[in-house]
């Protein structure tokens, strides 16, 4: 079995950086872009299939140079090697140009399964798994909370607003998963040492054959045309109650009917 | 330059790793364990998986293949978040797993060490005595040669790691000969008819780390059980508690960077008369002072671990580095505990527990009398008529 998990450098959402820049060294894991957290999840899924059955895990990377901490860290859970698609050409690329990229990636691989995070923390689009599928010609089984592969099939429980459907495919095919899906596991500390060892193939757009006016800022579908910071909180409402609770209720429930949550 | 305060990338995203374990997997547990007195099985395991308690041996023993140094970057993590789990690995890989380590056979390492280095079980060290820690010199346990066993008879106190549900052996100094008088050090396996784990103690401080008194009433391990030389029992010992000061260090200097941590956020967020606490300048100089003690402290550790890692004399590195760390925690827990008005004298906040977890880093390992002491008589001063 050859797994391909696909992952993304991130600027870090969760950092604070007031706290942690606190030692002698230049540490700025604090600010520093990190791996995509739901890449963690399909990481740790690829893992346990590497564990329980033996697997190749190939990590695939869109991303400048210094994504090659990124990749690093990928490796560190314990996966095989990696494929770095590195060429100043890429940036900027929507959802189709890094699709189009990875897919470019792998046309020459072999492999049966694509496990990738069902989005990024910076762009959120959860568009990139499905357009793989797409490009690749191949099943997408998407939203997946729970993954069995067995004689040449794998089934998900695909996650809905209101419960899972069961969804499965032969394989090779995509599937991209959600946080329920697992706990990610730290990397040990062997794990850290051997990344720095494994192989990198370093690929760039005219090694895969892609145009590069089709990638990057210039061939993207979409255009961000303005940015507006999220509005500060309002504030909120206060409602009093004579101690009998009779008017606290009636005001919340009120209040949820406005909002059209009741 | 000659001089570098450079971490490996490896070392680097080691101490990342253990940074995150620490704030997402240890803090939100850390104030229920350590009211319920709970040793938490499940968050020991994660580290063993993570090769912590391997970090200074090779792979061929069980190790993560690191040096001493990477294990003391871990135990500063863990230490800023909660002391009792950075004690539980300062321990386990300093004082239980070291000595199979340093003075045991090839056989012995390959029986023993393993398991410990994964994480899978944890050893003790048994040198102090209920008549006396700081004179371990003076220990009443003997071991009395018996056919093709030893007969070992004696009490052990505060012996950490020896009682979870993990502990597998205990390693302990006894007396062998007493004209002239030999100490010599022996393995014995939890279990060993004649050996008891005592129930443990109501400390301050610590509360999720394990401590035990032990038992020996004519206890029978085989010659086979004898670890390290007949008559180096002593200075063997005394040889590991040199590298765990250092490890201690460490510890301490995690405390301090906790300190650190909880302050500056609470002085951002608490007011008084109208203002963040933080822009008094008696509250920023305390905290300010705090940064200073940890960077000193953290300076320290690293430099005696240098030395040792060199091969360089690094005895009194070690001991400055104990000494003045494990004071500066006290300091600065009770230091953080004042920032915190009322609720520092709580549990809601982890810096009560700080405080109350500090102290005890003066007195493990070497008293500050006895760092002093050692420092001392390495500057030539007269050693004092004892006895
Ligand atoms: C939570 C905990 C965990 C521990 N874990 C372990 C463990 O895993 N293994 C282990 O072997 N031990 C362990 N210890 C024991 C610890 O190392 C001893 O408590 C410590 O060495 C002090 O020994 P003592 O308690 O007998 O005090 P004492 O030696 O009786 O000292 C009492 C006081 O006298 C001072 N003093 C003693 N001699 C002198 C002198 N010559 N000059 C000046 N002052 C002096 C001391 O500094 C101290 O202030 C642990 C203790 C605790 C509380």
């Amino acid at each position: 079995m050859r797994i391909i998990c696909p992952i993304k450098r991130v600027p870090d959402t969760a950092a604070d950086k007031k706290i942690d820049a606190t030692d002698n060294t230049v540490d700025r894991d604090g600010s520093e872009p990190v791996l995509n957290a739901n890449d963690e999840w399909s990481i740790e899924e690829a893992m346990r299939i590497k564990e329980r059955d033996g697997a190749e895990v190939i990590v695939l990377c869109m991303g400048p140079e210094a994504a090659q901490t990124t990749i690093r860290k990928a490796l560190s859970y314990g996966l095989d090697g990696a494929i770095h698609v590195n060429d100043e050409g890429v940036a900027g690329s929507d959802a189709v140009g890094t699709a189009r990229v990875l897919a470019a990636a792998l046309a020459d691989e072999e492999f049966d399964l694509i496990i990738m995070g069902n989005q990024s923390s910076d762009a959120r689009t959860m568009l990139v798994p499905a357009m793989l599928a797409e490009f690749l010609d191949l099943p997408a089984l998407t939203y997946a909370k729970k993954l069995d592969v067995a004689d040449g099939t794998a089934t998900v429980q695909r996650e809905m607003p209101s419960g899972h459907q069961v969804v499965e495919a032969p394989l090779p095919a995509v599937v991209s998963v959600v946080e329920a899906i697992n706990e990610p596991r730290y990397p040990s500390f062997k794990g850290i040492m051997a990344a720095k060892s494994k192989p990198v193939a370093t690929p760039d757009l005219a090694a895969l054959g892609v145009d590069a006016g089709e990638v990057g800022l210039g061939g993207a579908w979409t255009q961000v045309d303005e940015i507006t910071p999220k509005p500060p909180k309002e504030a909120g409402e206060k409602v009093s109650d004579d101690g009998s609770g009779n008017l606290g209720a009636q005001a919340v429930a009120e209040f949820l009917t406005k909002q059209k949550l009741l | 330059m000659a001089i570098s305060f450079e971490l490996t990338e490896e070392q680097a995203e080691l101490r990342r790793v253990v940074r995150q374990f620490a704030r997402d997997k240890v803090a939100p547990r850390a104030r229920e364990m350590n009211a319920n007195r709970e040793f938490p099985l499940d968050l020991v395991r994660q580290m063993g998986e993570m090769g912590l308690f391997g970090l200074p041996f090779p792979t061929e023993y069980g190790g993560s293949g690191g040096t001493y140094l990477d294990l003391c970057l871990a135990i500063e993590e863990l230490g800023r978040v909660d002391q009792s789990l950075g004690i539980t690995l300062e321990a386990a890989v300093g004082l239980g797993a070291m000595p199979i380590w340093k003075f045991g056979t090839e056989e012995q390492k390959l029986q023993l060490l393993p398991a410990l280095a994964r994480g899978e079980k944890l050893a003790g060290f048994g040198l102090t005595e209920p008549g006396g820690g700081s004179d371990a010199g003076g220990l009443r346990t003997t071991a009395e040669r018996d056919g093709d066993h030893w007969v070992i008879n004696g009490t052990k106190q505060f012996i950490t790691n020896a009682g979870t549900d993990m502990s597998d052996f205990v390693t302990i100094t006894a007396v062998t000969s007493q004209q002239p008088r030999a100490v010599t050090n022996f393995v014995v396996p939890t279990g060993t008819p004649g050996y008891t784990v005592g129930g443990g103690y109501d400390k301050v401080g610590w509360h999720a780390s394990d401590t035990r008194d032990l038992y020996f009433d004519d206890c029978r391990v085989p010659v086979a059980n004898q670890l390290g030389e007949t008559g180096r029992g002593f200075a063997n010992f005394l040889s590991i508690l040199d590298e765990g000061r250092i490890a201690i260090s460490a510890l301490a200097t995690g405390s301090i960077q906790g300190c650190v941590d909880e302050c500056v956020r609470y002085a951002h967020e608490r007011e008084a008369f109208g203002k963040p606490i933080g822009s008094y300048q008696a509250i920023a100089f305390k905290i300010a002072d705090m940064e200073s003690a940890a960077e000193l402290a953290r300076n320290q550790y690293w430099y005696a671990a240098w030395l040792m890692a060199e091969g360089k004399p690094f005895k009194r590195a070690a001991s400055v580095a104990k000494l003045y760390s494990s004071e500066a925690a006290v300091t600065a827990a009770r230091e953080a505990c004042q920032i915190f008005g009322g609720y520092g004298f709580t549990t809601e906040y982890p810096v009560g527990r700080f405080y109350q977890d500090a102290k005890i880093l003066e007195i493990g390992e070497g008293t500050s009398e006895v760092q002093r002491m050692l420092i001392a008589r390495d500057l030539g001063l007269p050693p004092a008529r004892v006895g």
